[in-house]
């Protein structure tokens, strides 16, 4: 049931906070998102420095890096995701509790970056797992990666929890985990998980790059 | 330090009458010349060096695909004769030796394996120098060098289920270029593949 604004503002300027148990889990769930520590690349450096005195992620309440992915809500995926390592990106993961979200941090998670033409490089982490914000730069830096995090608060505090249109971790049938590639003589395999990785089609006229 | 390769070459001569060594000059601005030595005598050369000559370190392992020897005919200069190149092509490893010592290196030394297929072996040259053992399986994993005698010849960068050898000049990398935004260069020629042009 929706809250009449005027009504909730009017109350909360005589002292009665009225919310929605929606907005108060929301509220919970996005003022504390404990980060999984990991890093792949330059892109974890700066995700360190984020959370340091200087730029104090501690400020938004995501400052808990845990080294367990049992106990951690968010996986910034900060590098370069190599072909060798996207299955264990995925198997993590996997293994992260409900409700879980995804950074993908630098033009490398995003797309490959720069290692794009390469044969070991993954061209995006998206390919594999769903991703909630990505951040692009080649480092991004601090202010960047908390942009990023604020965009997120901002998308799980509009979650809806049920409904037709409730979020993925909210839904019996939503998928928790994600097949988890393997390694093949020339590429993993698959090369994407076209459940969750279905690109438009791009039509380009001859000779543009554009 | 530069080293005297022409010195180098004499004393192993004189040493090791039964191996294969050749000196092959680079007339480039660097003038460092190269000293290329037969697979069976390469262990033997080396522990030489190492021993006699105090090049006590060995800082680099890499490999080389040469798909057309005549193009790396036109590069190393044959001169003396001992050795020439394979006609369908090899790989050839080149080692970067050190002396501290004397302060003087790099002495380059050069190997060829017979063929670019299943003949494609140099002796491992772990049991002289330790610190090969990562760096030939580096070479191994990216080139298809089999070191024979290696205590532990595994890939070390690809998984080992991979069936290629990425650095070779013949490898085809597999095609992923499907979704390209903003494509320019080597990875707009791979998108256009997936991209017919509008009509």
């Amino acid at each position: 049931m929706a809250i009449d604004h005027q009504l909730a503002a009017e109350l909360k300027s005589q002292g009665v906070h009225v919310t929605s148990f929606e907005q108060l889990i929301n509220w919970g769930r996005s003022s504390s998102l404990w980060p999984l520590q990991f890093g792949l690349a330059c892109c974890a450096i700066e995700m360190i420095a984020a959370t340091m005195a200087k730029y104090d992620m501690a400020r938004f309440g995501a400052e808990v890096f845990r080294p367990s992915p049992r106990q951690a809500d968010l996986m910034i995926v900060a590098g370069t995701v190599t072909k060798k390592m996207a299955p264990q990106v995925v198997r993590l993961y996997n293994q992260m509790a409900e409700p879980k979200y995804v950074i993908a941090m630098g033009a490398c998670a995003i797309s490959g970056g720069p290692f794009k033409d390469g044969y070991n490089v993954l061209k995006g982490i998206d390919r594999f797992i769903p991703v909630d914000v990505v951040i692009p730069g080649c480092p991004p830096r601090p202010e960047a990666l908390l942009e990023g995090l604020m965009t997120l608060r901002d998308k799980i505090a509009r979650e809806k929890l049920m409904g037709e249109h409730r979020a993925r971790h909210a839904d019996p049938n939503g998928a928790a985990s994600f097949p988890v590639p393997e390694y093949g003589p020339h590429d993993l395999e698959p090369a994407a998980n076209r459940q969750i990785w279905n690109p438009q089609p791009l039509v380009r006229e001859e000779g543009g790059g554009e | 330090m530069s080293v005297d390769v022409a010195g180098i070459l004499q004393s192993i001569r004189a040493a090791l009458p039964a191996a294969i060594v050749a000196m092959r000059t680079n007339p480039g601005p660097s003038n460092q010349h190269s000293l290329l030595v037969g697979n069976g005598a390469l262990v033997e050369v080396l522990r030489f060096l190492r021993d006699r000559l105090e090049f006590d370190f060995l800082s680099n392992v890499s490999g080389v695909d040469w798909p057309d020897p005549k193009k790396a005919d036109t590069i190393a200069v044959f001169g003396e004769g001992e050795e020439t190149a394979p006609e369908n092509g090899f790989l050839e490893v080149v080692y970067h030796l050190y002396s501290t010592s004397r302060r003087i290196g790099p002495l380059v030394v050069r190997a060829r394996t017979a063929d670019r297929g299943g003949n494609a072996k140099v002796p491992s040259v772990v049991s002289v120098y330790r610190s090969a053992e990562f760096q030939e399986r580096e070479v191994f994993d990216l080139f298809g060098v089999v070191f024979t005698d290696h205590p532990d010849l595994r890939r070390i960068l690809m998984w080992d289920e991979f069936a290629d050898h990425p650095m070779r000049k013949d490898y085809v990398a597999p095609d992923d270029y499907e979704y390209e935004p903003t494509p320019h260069d080597a990875v707009l020629e791979k998108a256009r593949r997936h991209y017919p042009a509008q009509s």
